[in-house]
Parts: C-alpha cells; structure tokens; sequence
C-alpha cells in the first residue's frame, strides 16, 4: 500500500522510547580523562585526609558526649523542616516563575536565586535586617504577636530554608519547564481547575524533579553555618547545630572537630545514598 | 450528506462558530457549523492552522473575534475547564501516572462525582472501548491503539456535546492505524453530539468523517461531502491530497464487487461490505489493451475531462469505472490524451487498500 | 589548613553588620594603603613586608600602627590578617606564612609557643578589659553584671571557647553568678553585632569593641571584669621571613606611642 499521503510515521516508536541509538564506543580521550581524574582527586583527597586524621582512638568518647547527640538531633530536625519549609513554598514559586507569564518574570528569577551567590553570613545580616526584632518585618511580628524569631531553633529553619530554598526552586523549575504542560491543558479539558491540574497531574509528574531539589535543598540547610550563626545565633540544643559545633571545636579542639565532621559526613552520606536509592535512579 | 447546518430557527443545536485567531503574522478565520451527531474533518497541511482552530474550540487559544455557540450557548469567554467539550489529543497525553482507569475517571471526578461512581463510569468506558482487560495499565504498558481507546474513552466519560480528535491516527503504526481506524469510525458513529477531526491525511479525513471543511493558511478553501471534494478539487494541495479513488463494495477474498458491475482484485482477504481505495497516481493508462499486462484491474474508460495541477495532469475517467488518474504532462502528450479519447486504465493490486466498512 | 585561617575573616568582616561591614572591608585593606615608597632601598633597616596576625579586637589600633609604621619606614608594607585568636593560632601551627602574631590571650599563644612555632618569648603587650555593652541610652537600666541575669533579658556572650567567652565566663564565676544566655557567639564582633542590631540587650565584650562601636552602644563598666582582665601577649615568629622588619613593628606596638593608639582604643597597659 502506497498512497501518497500514507507516510510511513515513527510516532508509535518514539512514544515507546524509540530505537535504541547505538552508542558503544568506551575508549575515553585523555584530555578529558585527565583532567576528569584531577577533579575527582581534588573533591575526594580531602575526605580522604579527614579519615585518615581522624583521632579513631578517642572517637567513642568524643562521638558519645550527649552533646553530640544534642547538635545532631537539632541539625537533622531543623535540616528536615527547612527542607518542608522550602517545599510548601518554593514548589508553587517554582510553578509560578514556571508557567505563568508575569512582566518582570526574569527579574524574579534572578531574586530568587540571589541567596545562591549571597554570602550566607550577609544572609544571616538580611535575614537579621528583615525578621529580627527590629527589622523591617519583624518588628510587627514582636509587637503584634510577641514573636521574635533570633536566637530560636525556628531561627534556625528559616536561616536554613532562605539559604537552601534556591536550590529546590531552581531544580523544580527546571523540572517544570521540561515536562509537557500540555498535561495540564489535557486536565483542563477534562474539567480540572487550574489548582486541579497542578495537584493531580503536574504534582506527580515531577515528583522526580521535587524530590531531587528536595534532596539537594536538603543537604545544603544541614550544612548551613554562616547565615545560620548570624541569624539564629549558637546555642546548645537551641540553636546549635552541627556546623556551627564543628566550628566552635576547631577553636580549640581540633580532634572533637574532627570527630564531629564525620558524624555529619556519615549522616549525609547516608541519607543521600538511601535517598537516590528510592528517588533518583529514575531521573 | 444533505445535512441543513445553519440552522435559523431559536434553537441552536449543535456548533456554530466563527474563529479568528491572530498570532504573529498568521490569522486563522475559520466559520464552521457541524450539526449533532455529524462528524467533520478538518483537513489540511500542516501548518494550515487546523491545531489553532481545534485548540480555540477547546478553549486552550483564546478567541481573537468571532463567536463560538455550542447548542445555543455562548462559549467563547468559558475557561477550557468549564466547557462541554472533550478532546483526544494527536498523541493522546495520557497521564502517565495513572492507570487507564483513573485516566477515564479522572474527568467525572473533576465534574464532582466521587471516586467510586467515577471509577465505576470509567469502567463501563473501557468495557464499551473493548479495554475491559487493561483498566489497571499504565499508559507506558498499552499500545498505540489501546492507548488511542483510553483516550477516546477518557474524552467521551466526561460527556461532552463537542468532541474534538487532533490527528487521532498520526501516532499509529500503518498496521495498527488500518484497525483503530475503523473501529473508531464506528464509535464516532455511535457518538451523538457533534465531532471534529483535525487531520492532515486524506484516507482518514474520508472515512472518518461524514463532512470535509480543507483550511489552507488559516482559511477554508473548501467544504464538502468527501467524494465531491475528491471529485472536484479546487486547490493543487485538494487535488494532490484529496484525490483518491474511493469504492464501496462487498468483498469475497481477494475480490471486491462493486455496487454497479465492475469488480476489483485487492491484497487484503476480507469478506462483507467494504472500501477500496487507490490514489490516482496508481492508475497507469493505455491507448491500446495491454496484452501482456498482469494487472486484474483493467477497465476500458473514457476521458471526461483533463485539468493541469502544477506538472501533473488529472484525467477524470468515466466507463467501466469512473476513477482519476495523475499522470505526467509528457506521459499525457505521448498517450495523446484528450476528451472523449477511448484508454485502457490498470491499478495493481498492492496499489490499492480496502477495508472493511 | 588555609581553610581555617580564612573562615573566621568572612564572619567577622560581615559581621560588624550592615553599614559597618563596609566599613570593616576598607578597614581591612588600609594597611597597605599609604603607598611604601621604596624611596631609600638600602639606607633604613627595617624594609620590605611584613605579615602580621593579630586578634579581631586589635584591627582598629593596629591599623592605625601599621599606617603609622609605614609612615615612619618608607619601604615597608604592613600586611594585617584578624581574626579570632584560636584561628589564628590554628593556622600559624598549619604553616600560614606569618612573621608577628599578637593574640587575645596568653592561652592561644600557648598553642603556638607549644608548636614550637614562636622565637623568644612572648611578651604582654596590653590588657584588655571586660565592659557590658548595651543599647544606645541603656534603655534597660543595666548597670552591674547582676542585672544581667534577670529573666527576660536578652543577652549574648561569647562562645567559652574564644577569649573574651572565656574572660566572661571567668568574671560570672568569680562572683557566683549564673547567666544563661541567647547565644554564644562566634567572636566578640559578633556579639557586639548583635547589640548594634539591637537583636540583643546586652552583650559582655571587650572595652575596646565598646569603644569602637562608637555610639551604636553604650558601655556600662562593672567591678567583676577585674578579675577577667585578658593579656595579650605579642611573639615574632619562628617562620618570619622579615625579622628585622617584624621586630621593628613589635618595638612599635611597645613604644609609648604604640601604647598611645592603644590605649586611646580602651586597652589597658601591661
């Protein structure tokens, strides 16, 4: 059969993921390999260093102090709401820079991603400046509501969520703009409202791309010391987290320093491996 | 198709619109009126603006100007959520997330009925689409076809008045596209409101729709019945596109009778009422009889008529079996084409399509 | 270990808080301001630069010395890294290329001279001595260490880990005094920070911060920060590469007109 109009179409195939493109070639070029073994060095010759430093003698003792425990319960709790934080309102932030098409819309993304290049101590100042008891917002909240937010473990999250907010929305963004908004458009046929579509069919489609940002957002908010010493201040079980408590022993034990770092990195590591286990193989 | 389409009386059944879309340099200005239960196709090249206007019925392109009235109501400032309209998009947007089932029950839940009445509506769609077996896949697990039933079948629950197909065979595979094909012709029988089609190929134009409206650069260039369009075509794009020799018949194996004598040898084994289809380009013609010629379907003709498209010359032919045939302007010179010239016209059997009705 | 030589300089720098961290920057480059002329290479003795690592609570004096210096000796250049005196001594004993180190207190000193890293023994320059400071108009009427300790207020000190936590520490100690505070900062430029941003009542710091905030708080003195007072010992360097020269801005920060800046600054004498 060959009418003239009855192209053969692919469609079906490449809805199915198409035929295979063959890529078999393995020898890696020595101007990449080179320097992609340097970067590789560069990143993990220092953890390495810290392993092989570390005082694994009196690490027990160090690593039992209720302190410790203290510090690193209040980094994963407050890591952890950060990231809820993040999540409740940077997800529709991202949606929003996304899909809807606002005069001034890059402008706002530049806004957004400011906190990513900010010095988070200068961070910690703004935040200060802005949510402090007498900055420009919180001033209100003291005298409306009694509410100061330094010096609190809620201090901590907000440092943490300004801090590593950017990330997740960048991320989410970034899903958004690649997944098909016509599913959404096909929603709104079906009679869905615009939140409809959003919740029910855009949501789970980029469940990936949110976990990913979610994950990245994360890490960054346990990390967080700069803006959050300068915002929420340091106090054990309050407002001391780990980073700050690594920072706090370097002054004058190196060795608790040490010890406390690699609580840290071994947390990290393993929450981010169990993570990628279930979220981010399907990327 | 004798159908009255405008209708004047106070009530308005059916679709009446007229849709201007501006967008960069391109206008679309299509008028068209479809009464319920009749299927139109609009056909077109690509880029013609047959997508902007399915879209514009649908609510997802505004409006430049003009109106658009479904069964006497104005629709033209509803939200796409809020109008009686379904839409089987060209590749479907099948949420992946969700099985078949939810797919199909995803819209009488967003028209407020509650998960169980909503699973059970979509249940009864698939079951009436022949998917029965399929409501918990995936749409990544259904093939194209399956997939092109869900979507219908996802389109349809919500009960629209106007059902709209982008393409709706374009992502099939030619086997596949010849099955769906009829199948969905039966269903969009079935369906009593209206249903427009946006297509770019022919074949499914004529046997999907009832009525064809031809856009060209965002403008109608013709409307008509199919076999009137593919008899007179007024633009090069129709004669190319549209012209296509279309039969109906009952079929014995490899043999098609047709209504009024003359019968046809095909590749397809079917029995029962069928169509047969060859493109005009199929057609070779002779002044004398071939003798050595191994084509079954030889028919002693006459010329009607000859028109000029670009370097092609269409012969309309009448006799044994009225057909048209494209031929090159050297090959018409040489053959001495003229009206009421006597040839003899063949078509190979690979060359022509039939199916079932 | 350069990472923790520079680590403490981005939070002391920013934060001196908003206006004042423009301030710190210029500040922190002054040193090599006033242009060395090498006018006469080869007649004074003292030439060429010299580095010197000096606590947090030195930069302004010590700026005013090292402009000073370079005045005095056409040819040198004076180049100031501050910081926390536990960071500093962290990365003397790490191999940061210092020839001067002028510190907080005689115990971070020690882990340099411990290190093997100081040449002679270090001498106390100036004494530095504990004030509270609060905010501008003392609007909460502190006026002892004692006031401090009422509920409600909202005070900060330094870290125990830093010297004037430590001094703190010490002072709330001696008079049996139990505080409980909102945070343990950093440094001590942190702490004042916070008062300035007037997110806290009242901060324990040293004179000379409380000095060099100027009128962004108000100092109250208390008779307990006698028994907190913090000697700051100075040391050459075994690792100096211009002895001469760091020897000669020792002798400075000695002189009755180094103790003259110092002393305007709020330091004690030795």
């Amino acid at each position: 059969m060959t009418f003239p109009t009855d192209k053969p179409r692919a469609a079906a195939d490449t809805l199915r993921g198409g035929p295979r493109r063959r890529r078999v070639r393995t020898g890696v070029p020595l101007p990449l390999l080179v320097p992609a073994l340097i970067g590789l060095a560069f990143l993990t010759v220092p953890l390495i260093a810290l392993l092989v430093r570390t005082p694994w003698r009196s690490l027990p003792t160090q690593l039992t102090s209720p302190d410790v425990w203290q510090a690193l319960q209040l980094s994963l709790i407050c890591a952890t709401l950060a990231t809820g934080v993040s999540l409740v309102i940077g997800v529709p932030l991202a949606w929003l820079l996304a899909r809807v098409d606002f005069p001034g819309r890059g402008l706002v993304r530049a806004l957004v991603t400011l906190p990513l290049v900010l010095p988070p101590v200068v961070g910690g100042v703004a935040l200060l400046m802005a949510l402090g008891r007498n900055g420009i917002v919180g001033q209100w909240l003291d005298a409306w509501f009694g509410i100061t937010l330094p010096f609190t473990t809620a201090g901590v999250v907000i440092a943490e969520a300004f801090v590593a907010m950017p990330f997740l929305v960048i991320s989410v963004e970034g899903t958004l703009r690649a997944a098909d908004p016509r599913y959404e458009e096909a929603a709104a046929t079906l009679g869905a409202s615009r939140f409809t579509a959003f919740r029910r069919v855009t949501l789970p489609l980029i469940a990936p791309g949110i976990a990913a940002g979610a994950v990245l957002a994360w890490a960054r908010a346990l990390g967080e010391f700069g803006a959050t010493i300068t915002f929420a201040g340091n106090f054990p079980g309050r407002t001391q987290t780990m980073p700050l408590a690594v920072y706090l022993a370097l002054q004058s034990d190196p060795e608790a320093a040490i010890a406390l770092s690699l609580v840290l990195l071994a947390v990290s590591i393993a929450v981010l491996a169990g993570l990628r286990d279930r979220w981010m193989s399907a990327g | 198709m004798t159908q009255t389409h405008a209708a004047t009386g106070t009530s308005m059944e059916g679709l009446d619109a007229r849709l201007v879309v501006d967008r960069g340099g391109f206008r679309l200005d299509v008028a068209l009126t479809v009464a319920p239960g009749e299927v139109v196709a609009l056909l077109g090249p690509n880029g013609a603006g047959k997508t902007t206007a399915l879209r514009a019925l649908a609510g997802l392109t505004q409006l430049s100007c003009g109106h658009l009235r479904l069964d006497g109501a104005e629709l033209d400032r509803t939200p796409p959520e809020a109008r009686p309209v379904g839409v089987v998009f060209q590749d479907y947007l099948l949420f992946p997330h969700l099985t078949a089932l939810d797919n199909v029950a995803f819209g009488p839940r967003c028209q407020g009925a509650t998960k169980a009445e909503a699973r059970a509506q979509a249940a009864e769609w698939l079951d009436r689409l022949g998917l029965a077996a399929h409501t918990g896949a995936k749409p990544r697990r259904l093939s194209g076809g399956q997939a092109q039933r869900v979507a219908l079948a996802r389109a349809l629950a919500t009960r629209p008045r106007l059902l709209l197909l982008d393409e709706p065979l374009a992502a099939l595979d030619a086997r596949t596209r010849l099955e769906v094909r009829a199948r969905l012709r039966r269903h969009l029988a079935d369906f009593e409101a209206v249903a427009v089609l946006v297509t770019h190929d022919p074949l499914d134009a004529m046997v999907l729709a009832d009525r064809l409206v031809v856009v060209e650069h965002g403008r109608v260039v013709q409307e008509g019945t199919p076999g009137d369009i593919a008899r007179h075509p007024r633009t090069d794009y129709i004669a190319q596109l549209v012209g296509l020799n279309l039969y109906r018949g009952e079929a014995d194996g490899h043999t098609v009778r047709l209504a009024d004598g003359p019968h046809l040898t095909t590749t397809e084994i079917l029995s029962g009422p069928v169509f047969v289809a060859f493109p005009p380009g199929a057609v070779t013609l002779h002044r004398e009889r071939p003798t050595g010629s191994s084509a079954r379907n030889l028919w002693r003709c006459e010329v009607a008529g000859l028109e000029t498209h670009g370097d092609q010359i269409r012969a309309d032919l009448t006799g044994e079996l009225p057909l048209a045939a494209d031929l090159t302007t050297v090959a018409a010179a040489e053959l001495d084409l003229h009206p009421g010239a006597e040839v003899w016209a063949t078509v190979k059997a690979t060359q022509t399509h039939a199916y079932p009705v | 270990m350069t990472r923790t030589a520079r680590r403490p300089r981005r939070p002391l720098q920013v934060a001196a808080g908003g206006a004042a961290a423009l301030l710190a920057l210029s500040a922190c480059s002054s040193g090599s301001d006033s242009s060395a002329k090498p006018d006469s290479p080869g007649s004074g003795k003292p030439s060429g630069e010299v580095t010197v690592f000096a606590a947090a609570s030195l930069k302004e004096s010590f700026t005013t010395l090292g402009e000073q210096f370079e005045k005095e000796h056409p040819g040198t250049k004076v180049t100031f890294s501050f910081g926390g005196s536990d960071s500093l001594a962290a990365s003397i004993t790490g191999g940061a290329p210092a020839d001067v180190f002028a510190s907080a207190s005689p115990k971070t000193m020690k882990i340099v001279t411990d290190a093997g890293d100081a040449s002679g023994t270090p001498a106390t320059f100036v004494r530095n001595e504990l004030e509270i400071a609060t905010l501008p108009g003392n609007p909460g009427k502190i006026a002892s260490l004692e006031d401090l300790t009422e509920a409600g207020r909202k005070v900060v000190l330094c870290d125990k880990e830093v010297p004037c936590g430590a001094a703190a520490q010490k002072a709330l100690d001696a008079s049996k005094l139990k505080l409980t505070p909102v945070s343990y900062e950093q440094d001590v430029k942190a702490a004042l920070t916070k008062v300035e941003l007037k997110e806290a009542d009242a901060a324990v710091v040293y004179k000379t911060d409380v000095r060099a905030a100027g009128d962004k708080v108000e100092g109250v003195e208390f008779p307990e920060s006698a028994d907190a007072v913090n000697d700051y010992p100075i040391a050459l360097l075994k690792g100096a590469r211009n002895t001469e020269t760091a020897k000669a801005f020792i002798a400075l920060v000695r002189s009755a007109e180094g103790q003259k800046v110092l002393t305007g600054a709020g330091f004690l004498k030795p």
